[in-house]
């Protein structure tokens, strides 16, 4: 008896919506399955970079974090030059970029004529563009030169001031953490500035125009109003800024003099975590080596943590939005 | 009188703002307009023709022929790992797991892949792949290109994730509503309805992390390590236009700073060409978006 041609055809449909759900299920595993593969990048960082420097945390344990001394023939290391150096470069690059970002915020959001905020912040971004081994020659044939001149007048000027002044003591030689930390203020500018003038258009335009009709200036309305509106989403920048600096590597390393010191001056060379591994790696073996990728593992924790504040400050104004 | 005097004050105190605020533009612009002018001079009369016959040595007669090709390749296999992955991972987030938790972690998670310092990556690619092979091979193969392009997928990925994440959510629903109306099943409606939607923006997240892995250093620098020969193969030791600037700038000999400005030449003009022409596209695209 042949089939009755309705019933194949239903069978069809049936085999077909059979495969298409088989195909559905593959396909959402293997985006998941790539998705996951982020998860992955990132705590296998951490894991491997945990494992390479085992030898040093483990084996020297608190020591690693307390200890000033970094000597590969002794096999004594110890972190503190190199974490000294990339607290001081960040924070001086914080000083530095905090403030001008915010101007140039303000500058994008509130002053500058419509058509020239587009061309403006384009060509502010580009400088996150620029890949930092560009920074770093300019910095080390141009800019090192330039603070050479520029130190003996910071000495002479800033250096007289009680206390203070111990900062800009030193060798005028343009090397050093001074100069590190104003290299990395210019590459963290375009991030910390773009972050800002996002979470400053955000503001509700009838709180800014409220405060206008009650008399405000521009400046009251930026510092008393955007500010406290937006103030999470901009801290949130501000480690944003911090992250990047503490992981810049190929900007500072021409810059900073690699030397293991820890000074009070800032005119003095010094080292950094990224700057010790880009500069000794390849010549190291053994503890060394090991010495080093533990310094990438503390590295890596610590910027971790600092850009995981960053994303939640900007998550809480972005949850804000949407409510 | 005392309200006048607060009034000035106030003017006052606005005008030294709204001027400090241009100041900090100015000076924004000021060292990117330094910068670039720095560049395009020093490489300008550093370019030269042999540049692109001669390979890379440490004589005066040095040139930067392998770099070249060695970081063609490297980016191009980067690329090879890295759009794939990132787009598939990208479309997970947009409509898989739009609004799940796990949707949310990595998202979170991705952008903080975005700004992790790449020298990590690089000791991360170092330590699963570098050490391995070179223990598997007795020493055979140790630092490879392959190495190298795994280290920049890792720094392209989340530029591609991200893009294609932001991409596909601004693909109107009511387009996913239609061909599932139809009976398509949601991979189908994924590859040939939203995907086919969004090309252009995701074409330019894959050219922005080409701008953004092409001019890193760092995770180059124990994973390909540099190499002073033409080599193709990727599982040899393999030069790259950065890092043979790294080197040629760590050397005293001027002649060879010279070849390292003509190199951060052209890696800046590509970088920067390429993440101009990547935004006035994304630019354009969204307006007529909205």
């Amino acid at each position: 008896m042949p089939s009755n041609p309705a019933i194949a055809v239903i069978r069809n449909a049936d085999q077909r919506s059979r495969a298409d759900a088989r195909h559905d299920v593959w396909f959402r595993g293997l985006l998941k399955a790539c998705a996951l593969l982020v998860l992955v990048a990132l705590l296998g960082a951490a894991f491997s970079t945990l494992w390479g420097g085992r030898e040093v945390l483990f084996g020297q344990g608190l020591h690693f974090l307390t200890s000033d001394a970094w000597n590969p023939v002794s096999g004594d290391y110890g972190a503190l030059a190199p974490i000294f150096g990339t607290l001081v470069t960040s924070i001086i690059a914080l000083i530095l970029a905090v403030p001008l970002s915010f101007g140039i915020a303000l500058f994008l959001t509130e002053i500058a004529p419509t058509w020239l905020r587009g061309p403006v912040a384009t060509a502010i971004e580009l400088l996150a563009s620029i890949p930092s081994i560009i920074y770093g020659m300019w910095g080390l044939f141009v800019f090192v030169p330039f603070m050479a001149r520029v130190e003996p007048g910071l000495s002479a000027t800033l250096g007289r001031i009680p206390l203070l002044g111990k900062l800009f003591e030193g060798p005028p030689i343009g090397l050093g953490l001074l100069t590190a930390g104003i290299v990395l203020a210019v590459m963290i500018l375009p991030f910390v500035s773009s972050v800002m003038r996002e979470v400053f258009q955000t503001v509700p335009n009838r709180l800014k125009e409220s405060s206008y009709a009650l008399g405000s200036t521009t400046w009251e309305v930026v510092w008393d109003i955007v500010l406290p509106y937006t103030r999470s989403a901009v801290i949130g920048g501000i480690f944003l800024g911090l992250g990047r600096a503490l992981g810049e590597t190929m900007a500072v390393t021409f810059v900073l003099g690699n030397a293991y010191n820890i000074t009070s001056s800032l005119l003095m060379p010094g080292t950094s975590i990224s700057s010790s591994i880009a500069n000794e790696f390849n010549e190291a073996v053994g503890t060394h080596r090991s010495a080093l990728i533990a310094l990438g593992f503390l590295l890596f924790v610590v910027t971790f943590i600092v850009l995981l504040v960053s994303r939640l400050m900007l998550r809480q104004l972005a949850r804000r939005e949407g409510a | 009188m005392m309200a006048l005097d607060i009034y000035a004050r106030r003017r006052a105190t606005n005008v030294v703002a709204m001027l400090l605020s241009g100041l900090a533009a100015a000076v924004g612009l000021a060292f990117l307009i330094w910068i670039l002018w720095i560049t395009v001079k020093n490489g300008l009369s550093a370019m030269d023709f042999k540049l692109f016959t001669k390979i890379t040595a440490y004589a005066d007669e040095g040139g930067l022929a392998n770099a070249i090709v060695g970081s063609l390749i490297m980016d191009m296999i980067a690329l090879a790992i890295c759009a794939p992955v990132g787009v598939l991972a990208g479309t997970f987030l947009a409509e898989y797991a739009n609004r799940t938790r796990l949707g949310a972690v990595i998202r979170f998670l991705n952008d903080i892949l975005l700004s992790a310092p790449s020298i990590v990556l690089g000791l991360f690619v170092y330590v699963i792949i570098v050490l391995p092979m070179s223990n598997l091979t007795h020493g055979a193969v140790s630092f490879s290109g392959l190495a190298g392009a795994i280290a920049l997928a890792l720094i392209g990925l989340p530029v591609i994730v991200r893009t294609t994440d932001e991409m596909l959510q601004l693909v109107p629903g009511t387009l996913r509503e239609a061909a599932l109306s139809l009976g398509i099943p949601q991979w189908k409606l994924t590859v040939q309805v939203l995907m086919r939607a969004a090309v252009s923006g995701i074409v330019t997240g894959v050219l922005l992390a080409l701008a953004r892995l092409a001019g890193e250093t760092a995770p180059l620098l124990f994973t390909a390590f540099g190499n002073n020969f033409m080599v193709a193969n990727p599982l040899d030791k393999m030069a790259s236009i950065p890092v043979a600037i790294y080197q040629y700038t760590n050397d005293p000999n001027p002649a060879l700073h010279a070849i390292a400005w003509a190199g951060a030449l052209l890696i800046t003009l590509f970088v920067l060409l390429l993440s101009l022409s990547a935004r006035w596209y994304l630019h354009r695209h969204q307006v007529t978006h909205d």
